[in-house]
């Protein structure tokens, strides 16, 4: 069997406590197990985290790119939610 | 946000026991954050489930002072930005409930407790809003009191509580400053505007220096709750923080002091304030509040009224289920 017919697994790693498992790269596994393992081979030799994820790709659903606007746009003429928005005097402007 | 559960796991012997605290107090001490999958004593998951949860309704509670307004705002923009706010409150609710259940607390068990009154949330909600300067006295004391602890929570030493509280203050810095921003054109607006903002601080002052909970002597849960840094800050300690960034924010908007006992103290370095009314606290705090009855009451209402959204789902999962099987077949 090729590499290419196994599933897919992205993997996300924790660097350090309490921080978010961020997103580092993939990999092919036969099981989520064995992706485990991999990820820790592949992506943390040199101690980059202390806890990994594997997801199998095909589990994920993605926002696409030619759908964008349409999830984008409509924050774009709200620019109300940015704390800038709103002009205060100099000397209380660190609120 | 994490979505570990906590497995069932075979009894323990005492020995082990024992070195997991160790190991726990160690994490503690070194500055670690306690993640879902670790060991915890079971009084540290009580106290966050106790601490989270009542955050996480405070959020969703303090909806309905503000919405009070939506519909009466004074023009499309305030109307748009209060909107804003409020939807705000709502998503912070959402992350907190959510990193609450990494404890293994259901949302329906923590839902079922606010409506019961087992569970508490901030009683500033528990305050009417009676004009419109109330939305911009909410905005500036309100949150910002809760900046002032939500701030210091960051710190905290559950991670995805951690993790959701640095999400909330990025996001709290727009509602101060839409608070004060209506405030302060009150304050500079007509004779009967400005008074209407006097008014409105001075009801909302004392209801906000409350908010970070009885003095340190007082406080039922401080100790190892600071022990274990769920807490990192004392109450009186954030308090005093709050007054001191609030005094001259006062002065800017040019309003009398709410408080006629505020001083600046040259040798502590702080603003001396006048002693809060605890009894009325207490009160508030169990169920006595203008308000108590009322704010549960609509949420009851509103989750009852929501049934037919959720029957929904369950009924077009259902089907999508049915389906599938149908193509597997």
């Amino acid at each position: 069997m090729s590499q290419e017919h196994l599933a897919v697994y992205e993997v996300f790693v924790r660097s350090a406590r309490g921080l978010d498992h961020k997103h580092v790269g993939s990999l092919h596994a036969e099981s989520p197990e064995h992706a485990l393992m991999y990820a820790r081979d592949c992506y943390i030799r040199r101690s980059e985290g202390v806890s990994i994820w594997v997801v199998e790709a095909k589990n994920i659903t993605a926002s696409q790119d030619e759908d964008l606007e349409n999830f984008v746009e409509p924050m774009d003429d709200k620019p109300y939610r940015h704390a800038t928005h709103y002009v205060l005097p100099d000397s209380v402007n660190n609120m | 946000m994490d979505n570990d559960k906590n497995e069932e796991r075979p009894a323990m012997q005492p020995q082990d026991e024992a070195a997991l605290l160790d190991e726990f107090e160690r994490k503690i001490k070194a500055e670690e954050k306690i993640e879902p999958t670790d060991w915890m004593p079971e009084a540290y998951r009580k106290n966050l489930i106790r601490q989270m949860s009542q955050h996480a309704h405070s959020e969703v509670i303090g909806m309905q002072p503000e919405g009070n307004w939506i519909s009466r705002s004074p023009s499309l923009r305030r109307k748009a930005v209060l909107l804003a706010k409020v939807q705000d409150e709502g998503g912070h609710g959402l992350y907190l409930y959510s990193a609450t259940e990494t404890l293994g607390i259901s949302r329906s068990e923590m839902i079922e407790a606010l409506q019961t009154g087992k569970a508490k949330y901030a009683s500033i909600f528990n305050y009417p809003t009676l004009t419109w300067a109330d939305v911009g006295a909410i905005g500036w004391l309100v949150d910002g009191a809760a900046i002032v602890n939500q701030i210091s929570l960051q710190r905290t030493s559950y991670g995805p509580y951690s993790r959701a509280m640095i999400r909330i203050c990025k996001e709290e810095s727009f509602h101060q400053r839409q608070g004060y921003e209506i405030m302060y054109q009150l304050a500079k607006g007509t004779p009967e505007q400005k008074q209407m903002a006097q008014d409105s601080m001075n009801r909302f002052w004392w209801p906000s220096l409350m908010m970070f909970g009885p003095h340190d002597s007082e406080s039922a849960h401080s100790g190892q709750s600071m022990k274990w840094k769920i807490k990192r800050q004392s109450n009186d300690e954030l308090r005093q923080k709050f007054i001191d960034q609030t005094v001259p924010q006062i002065e800017v908007l040019g309003l009398e002091m709410p408080d006629p006992e505020i001083k600046w103290n040259e040798e502590r370095g702080h603003y001396d304030s006048g002693e809060i009314n605890w009894e009325e606290f207490y009160q508030v705090i169990n169920g006595s509040g203008p308000c108590n009855h009322q704010r549960i009451k609509h949420h009851v209402k509103a989750h009852e009224d929501g049934e037919w959204v959720r029957e929904a789902v369950r009924a077009y999962r259902a089907k999508q289920q049915a389906k599938s099987e149908e193509n597997a077949a």
